[in-house]
């Protein structure tokens, strides 16, 4: 007789059999992958045309052999604008999401570990804040931000110059650096709003974990309380920082693309998916492939975040039972 | 209760305070200064118009002055429309922008809570899947992509429906926009309330009332909707806020003289009495949208009343 042994399985990988279980969630990480894929790699290799050459025969032309996803009003190449926009989109909402995320766990985090009237005053500013019509707020922030773009670029150029350069060469370095920078008063903005879920998430975790008995210990050993809240607290609410994070890029890359879309997002030659929705809406009757191309693909890539996202919460959920 | 209430207002009353000190700062640091138009304003003009707005006081000087004015209702001047008060312009365009939020708010409700309901009931079942499905698909699908492309097809192809406009008693001109600006709410709605549903129906009353033979409609509507749509309840103020700021890009869209185009010019113009005007009435709005939402739970949910 042979005696069975069943290994023990932690939480995490618990966490990933379910994940692995959930189809729509797996078709949304392959498609999603896919879309990212693309948009990093296809712009430096020659499949993708320059996105900005414009060509006065070619114009509004439906998808061919030449132009796979046919050509705007100035004969620019649809196919290579989805990519090179989905870049830019996708930049956007990982940088908003990165600033988010940081603000929202820090803070989060102090207020559930420090505790009693700090953390009451702490979560009452996120309540006040919560309260507030965000587009509106996020609309003036950029617009007040935008003034300092020309400072920042500066900054950034003088970095990357030696101070004998050329002005030709500065002017080459200005015009790689500048599409950047006109890019970070959004993301700086919408970043810097969008934190309150996540700080509200992670300070009930901290909470939850602060009271277990190896925090108990650190502090016993003589941890200072930095080190206790980053090194040990912190990476044990993971779990929850990664889903809710998952949760908001969807939100940011919609966000992001209705300023474009209401003309005070990004401006041209950055163009995200929201600025080429815009665009095709105008062409809509005469060329309807120039909306439909961007829109599909910014759909997808919100389908699959979302996807990606409840899956996620699904898996890492103590309700759900071990099967 | 009427504690509760006064607390709840009294944090409304912050926020709106906190509102108006970040609007006014931002407003204060707007590139190019509150008088920026095509044409250069003669000097003297310039500083009529510093003195009238107050412009010349020490900062602090403005702000009270500012916020007292705003206190009393009184918004300022417009310096794009050439001097016609903020007053009048929301007078004008608030009750289109209102309109167009409500009545889209109020489809969400009606088509997201039943929604939501059914799927619950029929959970895992084919129906199920198809309102989980739609509700996923209105949620990845923007309303500035559906606005268009419904303008474009139901009203210019096919001429079912005038593709732009607005007129206050014609119901037919609100369907368009109506659809598009509510059907991601309906799908939020609809999401909640059918995972809130699922959460009570779990519960062992639910078995003990069908162990006793009490038919599947009467649970779900006499014992188990009050429970299931506090979720829905909750996000009742967020959905309220998003309708408000959503109806920028509707009214963009549809071409309907709301608000939304006077904020957009507003901020190209930096006007600067039109943004706060505006920005203070919205974040009214959600205050208020909040503290209903709120109640709704109450009202839901007698063990949160018994909290507080």
């Amino acid at each position: 007789m042979s005696l069975v042994i069943q290994k023990g399985t932690s939480l995490r990988a618990d966490a990933m059999q379910r994940l692995k279980k959930n189809r729509a969630a797996v078709l949304g990480l392959y498609c999603l992958g896919l879309i990212v894929l693309c948009c990093l790699v296809l712009p430096f290799t020659p499949i993708l045309k320059d996105p900005n050459a414009q060509s006065l025969v070619d114009q509004n032309l439906a998808p061919g052999a030449k132009y796979w996803f046919g050509t705007d009003n100035l004969g620019r190449d649809i196919f290579s604008r989805v990519f090179y926009g989905g870049r830019i989109s996708i930049a956007v909402a990982v940088l908003t999401t990165l600033v988010a995320a940081t603000i929202g766990v820090t803070y989060g985090a102090i207020s559930g570990y420090v505790g009693n009237k700090v953390d009451a005053v702490m979560m009452r500013v996120v309540d006040v804040l919560y309260g507030m019509p965000f587009l509106i707020v996020v609309i003036l922030f950029g617009r007040v931000l935008e003034k300092q773009t020309a400072k920042w670029s500066q900054w950034v150029v003088d970095l990357f110059t030696a101070a004998d350069a050329t002005p030709a060469k500065i002017n080459d370095v200005r015009t790689a650096v500048e599409p950047l920078v006109m890019m970070a008063p959004l993301f700086i903005a919408i970043g810097a709003l969008s934190w309150l879920t996540i700080s509200r998430i992670v300070r009930a975790q901290v909470l939850s974990v602060k009271k277990l008995e190896f925090v108990e210990a650190a502090r016993s050993l003589g941890l200072s309380h930095t080190k206790i809240l980053f090194r040990h607290i912190l990476p044990n609410c993971v779990g929850p920082i990664i889903i809710y994070t998952t949760l908001t890029i969807p939100g940011i890359m919609l966000f992001e693309a209705v300023l474009s879309f209401l003309g005070l997002g990004l401006k041209p030659p950055n163009s995200s998916w929201g600025v080429l929705i815009q665009g095709g809406a105008d062409l809509m009757l005469t060329n309807p492939w120039s909306l439909v191309f961007p829109s599909v693909f910014f759909s997808l890539t919100l389908l699959s975040l979302n996807f990606i996202g409840d899956g996620l919460r699904d898996a890492f959920d103590p309700k759900s039972s071990k099967d | 209760m009427f504690q509760k209430l006064f607390h709840r207002l009294l944090q409304g009353i912050v926020v709106l305070i906190v509102l108006f000190t970040i609007t006014f700062f931002l407003c204060r640091a707007l590139p190019g200064g509150p008088f920026v138009s095509e044409k250069a304003l003669p000097e003297h003009v310039k500083a009529l118009m510093m003195e009238r707005d107050g412009y010349n006081k020490p900062v602090y000087e403005q702000y009270f002055m500012r916020l007292g004015n705003l206190m009393r209702g009184d918004a300022g001047l417009s310096t794009r429309l050439s001097g016609r008060p903020v007053n009048d312009v929301i007078a004008q365009s608030f009750p289109v922008s209102f309109q167009l939020g409500c009545i889209s708010m109020l489809l969400a409700l009606v088509v997201g809570i039943p929604a939501g309901v059914i799927a619950a009931w029929k959970k895992n079942m084919s129906i199920d899947f198809i309102v989980m499905t739609l509700a996923m698909l209105g949620l990845c699908l923007p309303s500035f992509v559906v606005g268009p492309i419904l303008a474009e097809m139901v009203g210019r192809r096919w001429k079912l429906l005038p593709a732009m406009g607005w007129e206050p008693t014609n119901v037919i001109t609100w369907l368009l926009p109506m659809v598009t600006l509510g059907m991601v709410y309906a799908a939020y709605l609809a999401r909640l309330t059918r995972s809130g549903m699922l959460d009570v129906l779990s519960q062992d009353f639910v078995r003990t009332a069908r162990a006793k033979g009490v038919p599947m409609h009467r649970i779900l509507i006499k014992h188990c909707l009050r429970g299931g749509l506090v979720p829905a309840a909750a996000y009742l103020g967020p959905a309220f806020a998003g309708i408000i700021s959503g109806s920028l890009v509707i009214e963009l869209v549809f071409q309907i003289p709301g608000l939304g185009r006077h904020f957009v010019k507003a901020i190209e113009t930096n006007d600067v009495n039109v943004i706060m005007g505006i920005v203070l009435l919205y974040g009214g709005l959600v205050v208020l949208g909040n503290i209903l939402s709120d109640f709704l739970i109450l009202w839901l949910n007698p063990r949160a009343r018994a909290q507080s």
